[in-house]
């Protein structure tokens, strides 16, 4: 699947609990808890992406010109948005994670989420993201 | 029951309710419960009004012209300044200073009283419960001019180390600045016999009245507080305007801090002569509007009385500490026996940015974080709290709903 239709497939996931906080906030914290922690050795302070409440940790690595990506946050919620962030972007060309629109994360009501004035760290970690597939490209 | 109508006797919470639009708002569908009033408070109907009348019908500049709306607009604000002098119980109206808030308000005293007495080798005593705004300012002076601030440390159930306080007032301790109420613990700080103890070493001190103008009566006379600092945006009243109270004594020896129009006597190129107070300390065109809501506030608080808005916020607090410490695994974070209305707590295992992100979306305003008191953070060893606080237009049931409403948050979290 390419980002684009990853990124449909939330929409229709989410779809589901159109109306209903309760499921939905309990989907995302299914989805934290069953995100697979980010590798101990790069749970560092290098990689840790400063939220002023919420931390977020950020692991990136290019194999045969795609970059994959895994993540850890402190916080359960946010780690379950960063576990869509990650099912979303990881796996794919540098060049198509630049050009990803994220429209999705409006689409399914989280964009609250990844308002600047939050503090949690995923406005940054999305930047970061794409400014690692940006380094990426030069490699590909 | 019996103390539901004790409550409903001491305030008419309906009434005041009604004074209070924002109350009325519904978030995420739900009515809206707001318990963040540590963060800023809601405004009255007359603050709003006040604010909308300045711009409607009396705007003009202050201390300025000759012609009539400006001189009308003079003496409006300084009533506003008279008013304010009344609530702290100033000695003189001139040693109230207005200012852009408290961080504004400490900052003015750092740089001014810092530049006249304090110099390298001295000490500046702060405590480990200070919010950064009152940590920063001494911060930097001392980086700058080679003081060296010392910090009275807290103990475990949230209230100042008072045997250490005792060491570290010393000969070399030019200020001690501490906070009147705790914003993250609650703790109400015994502030009088604290300045008695400095004042007996020959030491001044500037108590950060931020949290406690809003939930206490405060005699500035009466504390012997020689600066006495708090913002207008956590006392109901306008963002933008807050207050320094100075002893006289001091503020006539303190070098203006910000210079420019409106703070001189006489300015040629060669030498300026300021103003007296408190004009010396206000640069620039004031907050004028800010200056008369803030009074606004401050009288729409003596109307309901400073007592009684006391006494009806501690049944708030005793009655959300018995309902709430109930919960599996939530801890208080500041268990003194004097606080005010601030209830912060932590619950094991879980972060505080998901509990308060559910009760959002429950329709309950929190804080979550360090609340800008990193230090008192790492004291406990914590990331941050959930921190509930509570204002007079506040209610039991809206404690309930917090209730139900964590409870609904641990489940989801566990």
């Amino acid at each position: 699947m390419n980002i684009a239709e990853i990124e449909k497939e939330i929409e229709e996931e989410f779809s589901f609990f159109e109306g209903d906080w309760e499921a939905k906030y309990e989907h995302l914290i299914d989805i934290g808890k069953s995100l697979p922690l980010i590798d101990a050795r790069y749970r560092t302070e290098e990689r840790l992406i400063k939220g002023c409440q919420s931390q977020v940790w950020l692991h990136s690595e290019l194999k045969n010109g795609k970059v994959h990506f895994t993540a850890d946050s402190d916080a359960i919620i946010t780690k379950g948005i960063v576990g869509l962030l990650v099912r979303v972007l990881s796996g794919h060309t540098p060049d198509e994670i630049v050009d990803a629109s994220m429209d999705f994360i409006d689409a399914i009501g989280l964009k609250e989420h990844l308002s600047p004035t939050r503090a949690n760290g995923l406005v940054s970690m999305i930047r970061q993201m794409k400014l690692d597939a940006l380094a990426f490209k030069t490699k590909v | 029951m019996e103390s539901s109508l004790k409550h409903t006797a001491l305030l008419d919470l309906e009434a005041i309710r009604r004074d209070f639009p924002l109350l009325s708002r519904k978030v995420n569908n739900k009515p809206l419960v707001y318990l963040d009033n540590g963060a800023t408070t809601q405004k009255p109907t007359a603050v709003i009004d006040a604010l909308t009348h300045y711009y409607s019908y009396q705007n003009s500049n202050i201390h300025r012209g000759v012609h009539r709306i400006s001189q009308d607009i003079t003496v409006a604000y300084e009533k506003a300044r008279e008013t304010v002098q009344q609530h702290l119980h100033a000695a003189y109206p001139h040693e109230i200073i207005f200012t852009k808030g408290t961080t504004d308000s400490i900052c003015l005293v750092a740089h001014s009283f810092g530049k006249k007495y304090i110099t390298a080798g001295d000490e500046i005593l702060v405590t480990e419960m200070e919010h950064h705004s009152n940590i920063l300012p001494w911060q930097q002076f001392c980086e700058d001019n080679g003081a060296v601030l010392k910090v009275v440390p807290v103990t475990e159930e949230g209230t100042l180390d008072l045997k250490a306080l005792e060491t570290l007032l010393t000969k070399k301790t030019k200020l001690f600045a501490l906070t009147h109420v705790s914003n993250t613990l609650g703790t109400i700080n015994p502030v009088k016999e604290i300045i008695t103890l400095a004042h007996s070493k020959g030491i001044p001190v500037l108590v950060d009245g931020a949290q406690a103008v809003p939930h206490l009566a405060v005699n500035v006379q009466e504390l012997d507080a020689d600066f006495y600092v708090f913002s207008g945006h956590k006392s109901f009243g306008p963002t933008g305007v807050g207050i320094l109270y100075g002893k006289e004594k001091w503020l006539q020896q303190m070098p203006p801090y910000q210079v420019g129009g409106g703070t001189i006597k006489r300015v040629t190129f060669a030498k300026t002569e300021y103003a007296d107070l408190p004009l010396r300390f206000e640069a620039g065109t004031p907050n004028i509007e800010g200056g008369i809501g803030l009074a606004v506030a401050l009288d729409y608080m003596n109307n309901i009385g400073m007592d009684r808005i006391a006494e009806y916020e501690n049944e708030l607090l005793v009655y959300a500490t018995k309902q709430l410490s109930v919960i599996p695994g939530l801890r208080i974070i500041g268990q003194a026996k004097n606080k005010a209305s601030v209830f912060s707590f932590v619950i094991d295992g879980m972060h505080p940015n998901d509990i308060g992100t559910l009760l959002d979306q429950q329709g309950v305003a929190v804080r979550t974080g360090h609340h800008c008191t990193q230090p008192l953070m790492d004291r406990y060893g914590i990331p941050g709290t959930v921190r509930a606080s509570f204002a007079f237009y506040n209610t039991k049931a809206e404690i309930d709903i917090l209730e139900t409403a964590t409870r609904k948050a641990v489940k989801m979290l566990a």
